[in-house]
């Protein structure tokens, strides 16, 4: 700090540019396990700074027939993880002539992640499917690979608004005399619909739509549902 | 310890703070953050008179902070100015510009003009070297007919026949240079802003919510709050009401209160008419 009496001098002062190789383009993941069933939504807003780049941009991707990788955060890291993931599995089914089974690919992509610990990618991730026993499984993870198995779990820009409506109204948090017990799936999308509504009236970052995606024993089916725009 | 010294303010603003405060920065205290509007306003003259126009969202950093906020302030009764900026400076400006005018209507004896109003405002911004961060669109009816100036946080105005201000700036003027014509009337004008603040609203994240309107002509003012309700909230699917019970209490007790339980007659008395 300038001395008081003395002229401020920032010009004498050596200065460093910098370049920062990360952005941030908002978005925002969330994914529950049921009993028999895995659900991961995701709004479509793809944004940077104060502009919108896309509003039909989701943040799922479907890795195999009960896979899908949740994942936001800078998008450009979004773009060559997936691929890289993409390639991975690719490879392995060609090896063993079957899909990665889900709870694999989790502990796949937390090898590929911390391979990068020290530039790592930005990205927060969720991937969301059906283990060995064709319960619904939800695994969530750092940006460095640090990961766990959990039951619901939100990520990317309004996580902190969506994750303690999740713990109280499906990990029955803070609420005396409440059983908790398997949710279904019905009941389960209401909520999903209703904590990105409220989401989406605070945080400028998501918006426009949510892509629902449950995973059965069936396979794959997906739902949109609008959000606010603006 | 030294008791509080509370003493009566003598006009201009405090920096009795600010060697301190700026050793907690050092010691790696954050500031606190103003609310700031990243904001969509805009303005028109248009045959008879000036319409503004203003979106409804205040933002603290990335989160909504006020998702109905009214923009357009009161300047005098032919004159109104809508903000953008930091949400303190642009309140706090507008009002002391207002009772300044007043003060000068009640000296003169006359309406006072949108000149007027503009001198004032660019001084004082100018005083302050771009420190109080406000962005406004000024615009009024007087003697002269309808007037529109633009205010930069530094005290530099411009005055145009069509303006914008703020984050959504960009999205709102693209719309006025697509479609402003000059003497529109007043139906065109209102819907032409209508237009502009909700092209910020959905293409700027730093705008949202409602668009308000102001229409200035020579003896009459419509603040339309809101004109138009651009974002209805998100209806919920399910019901989020709790059981009886539900919020955990550490321990309970029922106690009767003992009452004296005297009797009230109630007269009919007659109303004081004189």
């Amino acid at each position: 700090m300038a001395q008081l009496g003395q002229p401020l001098s920032d010009y004498q002062r050596p200065h460093q540019v910098h370049f920062s190789p990360y952005d941030f383009n908002g978005g925002t993941v969330l994914a529950i396990a049921g009993e028999n069933y895995a659900l991961i939504a995701t709004d479509t807003r793809l944004s940077q700074g104060f502009s919108i780049h896309s509003r039909e941009s989701p943040k799922t991707y479907s890795l195999s027939e009960n896979t899908v990788l949740g994942c936001c955060g800078f998008h450009g890291d979004v773009l060559t993880l997936t691929k890289t993931l993409g390639a991975r599995l690719q490879i392995f089914e060609k090896e063993h002539n079957k899909p990665m089974p889900t709870p694999s690919v989790a502990a796949m992509l937390s090898t590929i992640l911390y391979y990068r610990r020290f530039f790592p990618y930005y990205t927060h991730n969720l991937v969301a499917g059906l283990d060995e026993e064709g319960k619904g499984c939800v695994y969530s993870f750092d940006p460095v690979g640090s990961y766990e198995r959990e039951v619901y779990r939100a990520k990317g820009s309004a996580s902190a608004m969506l994750q303690p409506l999740l713990d109280n109204q499906i990990g029955g948090k803070n609420q005396q005399g409440y059983v908790v017990q398997p949710m279904p799936l019905d009941r389960c999308i209401a909520v999903v619909k209703d904590v990105f509504t409220s989401a989406a009236e605070r945080d400028i970052y998501t918006g426009d739509n949510i892509l629902i995606s449950v995973i059965t024993k069936d396979g794959l089916k997906s739902e949109k549902f609008p959000l606010r725009k603006d | 310890m030294a008791a509080p010294c509370v003493e009566q303010p003598k006009g201009g603003f405090s920096f009795e703070n600010c060697a301190r405060n700026s050793r907690l920065e050092q010691l790696g205290l954050k500031k606190p953050t103003a609310y700031k509007t990243g904001t969509t306003i805009a303005g028109i003259v248009f045959k008879d008179g000036v319409v503004l126009g203003a979106d409804t969202r205040a933002t603290e950093d990335t989160v909504v902070a006020d998702k109905n906020c009214a923009k357009i302030h009161y300047l005098s009764d032919n004159i109104y100015c809508c903000g953008a900026g930091t949400a303190a400076d642009t309140e706090m400006t507008t009002q002391m510009i207002s009772a300044e005018l007043e003060l000068h209507r009640l000296n003169t004896g006359r309406k006072p003009r949108v000149a007027t109003a503009n001198r004032l405002l660019k001084q004082m911004l100018f005083r302050y070297q771009g420190y109080i961060g406000a962005a406004l669109v000024l615009g009024g009816v007087d003697v002269t007919g309808p007037n529109l100036y633009s205010i930069w946080p530094h005290g530099s105005t411009d005055k145009l026949p069509y303006v914008t201000m703020g984050s959504g700036s960009l999205a709102a003027m693209a719309t006025f240079e697509d479609r402003f014509k000059p003497d529109m009337n007043r139906e065109e004008a209102m819907k032409l802003v209508r237009d502009a603040i909700a092209a910020g609203i959905f293409n700027d994240l730093g705008s949202g919510s409602n668009v308000d309107l102001c229409v200035i002509t020579k003896d009459k003012v419509e603040y339309i709050r809101p004109h138009e309700i651009a974002n209805q909230k998100g209806v919920k699917q399910g019901s989020y009401r709790y059981r009886r019970g539900t919020t955990a209490t550490l321990s309970s007790e029922v106690k009767k209160i003992e009452l004296d339980v005297f009797g009230t007659e109630v007269k009919h008395q007659p109303m004081d008419t004189q």
